[in-house]
C-alpha cells in the first residue's frame, strides 16, 4: 500500500496536495480507499465554480455494489475537475495519487487543513483499521 | 423450482431446534390484547357461494365488452390478443418477483430487457427502465429525476394544464415538502408558447403531454431547444398507441419520456394494475429511478442479463438516491412486451391508423349535429372534445339508459372553463355501427 510522503490525509481517506502558493489544492482518494472499494465504475464530481464548506460532501465514488461520499476537508470553490474520470473511472484504482485526482479548489482558509494526518500517521491509522 | 408443505414432524423439529413449544409462542412479543383479536367478519363461504356473490356484484357494472365504449381519459379500451392473456398466466411469469439472482432468473430478466428495448424503439430514447406503477407515478419520478439532475438547486417545474389532471395531482402529492414550485397549470388556457415563456434559470423541468388530455397533438418543434437554452430538461408524456403513427418524443429532443402502458394489451380492470413507461437518454441514466436490466457476460463468455446500475437505488444510495422506488410492474410489462411482439411495428401502426380514422369519422358525424361543436383547433389522435347542448351528465344518462352506450368523460369535473364539454374516445374496438348509434343517440338531444 502506497502513502506518498508529500501529501496530507483525512480520516475519510482523501489525500490533499497543497500547491506551492498555498491558495489552491488538489484532492483524490487514497490507495487504501481505492483498494477497499474494489473496481470503481463511476465518479460523481461537482461543477467548476461550486462552493463548499469544510466537511461537505462534493461527490461520490461508485463500485458495482457500493457508493461512497467524498468530502472536502477545507472550504472553498472548485476550480477544476478531472473530466477524464467520466470515461475512465478505473484510473482511480490504478493511479489514485496521480491520474486519479478528482478536484482542484481554492482554499478559503488554509488552517482548515491543520487537523489532517501526515503519511506516517495515516499509515498507522490504516493499519489499526485492518485489525 | 418446487415447493413443499411442512409436515407436522417438520414443525415439531423446527420448534424444538429453537426452543419454542408452539407457533403461538413465537408471537409472545405482541401485546396480548392485540395478539389474536376476535375479528368481527361474516362466516366463511364455500367457493361456489363466493363465486355466485361475486358474479352478482360484477353484473351491476356496465363494461366495455357489452356496451359500446366511448370513454377514455387515461384508460382505454383496446384489443388484447388472447396470446397475451394465455402467456402471462404461465406460472413462471405470473408469480415471478424481482430477479435478484440472475442465475435462476434469466427468463424474467430477458423479458424485461426486451421490454426496455421496445420502449426505447417506440419512444426514440436511449434507455428505458423496467417500468413504474402507472403513467402518473412515472411522471412524478421524472420530476424528482430532473430535480436531482439539477443538483437540487433548480426548484421550478413548469407543467401544461393539458396534462391529465390526476397525473398533476400525483406529481403534487409526490413532491410535497420538497420545496418545489409547480407552475403553468393554474390557468387552463395556457398553451405551449405560454409555458415556454415561464422557463428560466430556476426551472428544472418542463412537462408536456402529447397527445394531451384533450386528445390533441401538441407542437413539440423547438420546445426541447428552448428548455435546454435555460438549462432545463423536457419531459413528454405520450400514449404508446399514438407512437405507432406519430413522430416519437425522442426525435423532438425530449430528455425524459413517460406514459401509461395500459393500452398495450392490458385490460381496463376497473383502474389497474397498469404500467408506467419511463425512458431517458444515456447521459441521465444514473439519475433514473426504477429497476434496470442490462446485458452482460458470464465467466464463460455467455450472454446473460442482470439487474444493473444498482448503485442508483436506495438500498445503496440511501437518502441520496433519486427515489425510493425499488420495484416494477413485472407482469404488466410482460403483457406489454407480448402485445408489442405480437402486433409488431406494422400491426401497431395499423391499430393507430384505425383509432385515427374512426375517431375522425365520429368527430365529423357529430359536428354535423345541431347543438354540438367539435374542437378542431388542434389536430387530434383518438380523442376529441365536444361542446354539448346540455350537461355531459345528462347526455351520458341518456346514452346509457336509452341506448346502453358508455359516453365520454365530463370535462367540467376538472376544468371550470369547460362546462358541457365531453371528451370522447374512439378506438379500433368501436365498430361503425356503434359510432352511428352514438351519433343517432346524441342527435336525440339537440337543445336544453
Amino acid at each position: 500500500m502506497n502513502f506518498p510522503a508529500d501529501l496530507k490525509y483525512t480520516k475519510s481517506d482523501e489525500w490533499v496536495r497543497v500547491d506551492a502558493n498555498a491558495d489552491t489544492a488538489t484532492l483524490g482518494i487514497s490507495d487504501y480507499a481505492q483498494n477497499a472499494l474494489s473496481d470503481i465504475v463511476y465518479v460523481e464530481l461537482p461543477s467548476v465554480g461550486d462552493a463548499f464548506q469544510k466537511g461537505d460532501s462534493f461527490g461520490s465514488v461508485e463500485s458495482v455494489k457500493a457508493a461512497s461520499d467524498v468530502y472536502l476537508p477545507a472550504g472553498g470553490t472548485i476550480t477544476a475537475i478531472n473530466e477524464a474520470l467520466s470515461s475512465t473511472p478505473e484510473v482511480v484504482n490504478s493511479d489514485p495519487y496521480g491520474q486519479g485526482w478528482m478536484v482542484k479548489w481554492t482554499l478559503s482558509k488554509l488552517s482548515d487543513l491543520d487537523g489532517l494526518m501526515d503519511a506516517a500517521a495515516y499509515q498507522k491509522y490504516c493499519d489499526e483499521r485492518k485489525q | 423450482m418446487s415447493y413443499y408443505l411442512h409436515t407436522e414432524t417438520d414443525r415439531t423439529e423446527m420448534l424444538a431446534a429453537i426452543g419454542a413449544k408452539s407457533i403461538e409462542d413465537l408471537f409472545a412479543d405482541v401485546p396480548a390484547r392485540v395478539r389474536f383479536p376476535k375479528l368481527d367478519v361474516p362466516d366463511p363461504l364455500s367457493e361456489l357461494e363466493t363465486m355466485r356473490e361475486l358474479l352478482d356484484l360484477s353484473e351491476s357494472n356496465a363494461e366495455a365488452q357489452h356496451s359500446p365504449m366511448f370513454l377514455g381519459a387515461g384508460a382505454y379500451y383496446h384489443f388484447s390478443p388472447s396470446l397475451v392473456h394465455q402467456l402471462i398466466l404461465r406460472g413462471e411469469f405470473l408469480t415471478a418477483y424481482t430477479p435478484y439472482q440472475p442465475e435462476i432468473s434469466q427468463g424474467t430478466l430477458q423479458a424485461v430487457y426486451e421490454y426496455q428495448s421496445m420502449i426505447c424503439a417506440l419512444t426514440g430514447m436511449e434507455a428505458a427502465n423496467a417500468s413504474h406503477y402507472d403513467g402518473a407515478t412515472s411522471m412524478a419520478e421524472a420530476v424528482i429525476m430532473a430535480y436531482s439532475h439539477g443538483r437540487e438547486k433548480r426548484k421550478k417545474i413548469v407543467l401544461s394544464p393539458a396534462i391529465h389532471p390526476q397525473y398533476r395531482e400525483v406529481v403534487r402529492t409526490y413532491t410535497q415538502g420538497m420545496g418545489l414550485s409547480l407552475v403553468g397549470d393554474e390557468d387552463p388556457e395556457n398553451d405551449l408558447p405560454d409555458l415556454v415563456k415561464r422557463l428560466d434559470q430556476d426551472t428544472a423541468l418542463l412537462i408536456v403531454q402529447s397527445p394531451n388530455f384533450f386528445g390533441q397533438i401538441e407542437n413539440l418543434e423547438g420546445v426541447a431547444e428552448q428548455a435546454h437554452a435555460v438549462g432545463a430538461l423536457l419531459c413528454v408524456a405520450a400514449d404508446p398507441i399514438s407512437l405507432g403513427l406519430l413522430k416519437p418524443p425522442g426525435l423532438f429532443g425530449a430528455d425524459i419520456v413517460v406514459g401509461e402502458g395500459q393500452s398495450l394489451g392490458i385490460p381496463l380492470s376497473y383502474g389497474g394494475p397498469y404500467l408506467g413507461l419511463f425512458a431517458t437518454r444515456k447521459e441521465y441514466v444514473r439519475k433514473m429511478a426504477g429497476r434496470l436490466v442490462g446485458e452482460a457476460h458470464d465467466k464463460n463468455g455467455q450472454r446473460g442479463f442482470v439487474l444493473t446500475l444498482a448503485t442508483r437505488e436506495q438500498h445503496i444510495k440511501r437518502e441520496k438516491a433519486t427515489s425510493n422506488i425499488c420495484t416494477n410492474q413485472g407482469l404488466m410489462a410482460m403483457a406489454a412486451t407480448l402485445y408489442l411482439s405480437t402486433l409488431g411495428k406494422h400491426g401497431l401502426r395499423k391499430v393507430a391508423e384505425l383509432c385515427w380514422h374512426k375517431s375522425h369519422y365520429a368527430a365529423q358525424r357529430i359536428a354535423e349535429l345541431p347543438g354540438y361543436e367539435v374542437d378542431t383547433s388542434k389536430p387530434f389522435f383518438k380523442e376529441f372534445v365536444v361542446r354539448c347542448p346540455v350537461s355531459v351528465a345528462e347526455i351520458n344518462a341518456h346514452l346509457f339508459n336509452e341506448w346502453d352506450i358508455i359516453g365520454g368523460y365530463d370535462l367540467s369535473n376538472d376544468y371550470a372553463n369547460l362546462p358541457n364539454h365531453m371528451l370522447l374516445c374512439v378506438t379500433e374496438m368501436n365498430t361503425r355501427e356503434e359510432i352511428e348509434a352514438l351519433v343517432e343517440a346524441l342527435g336525440e338531444i339537440t337543445t336544453g
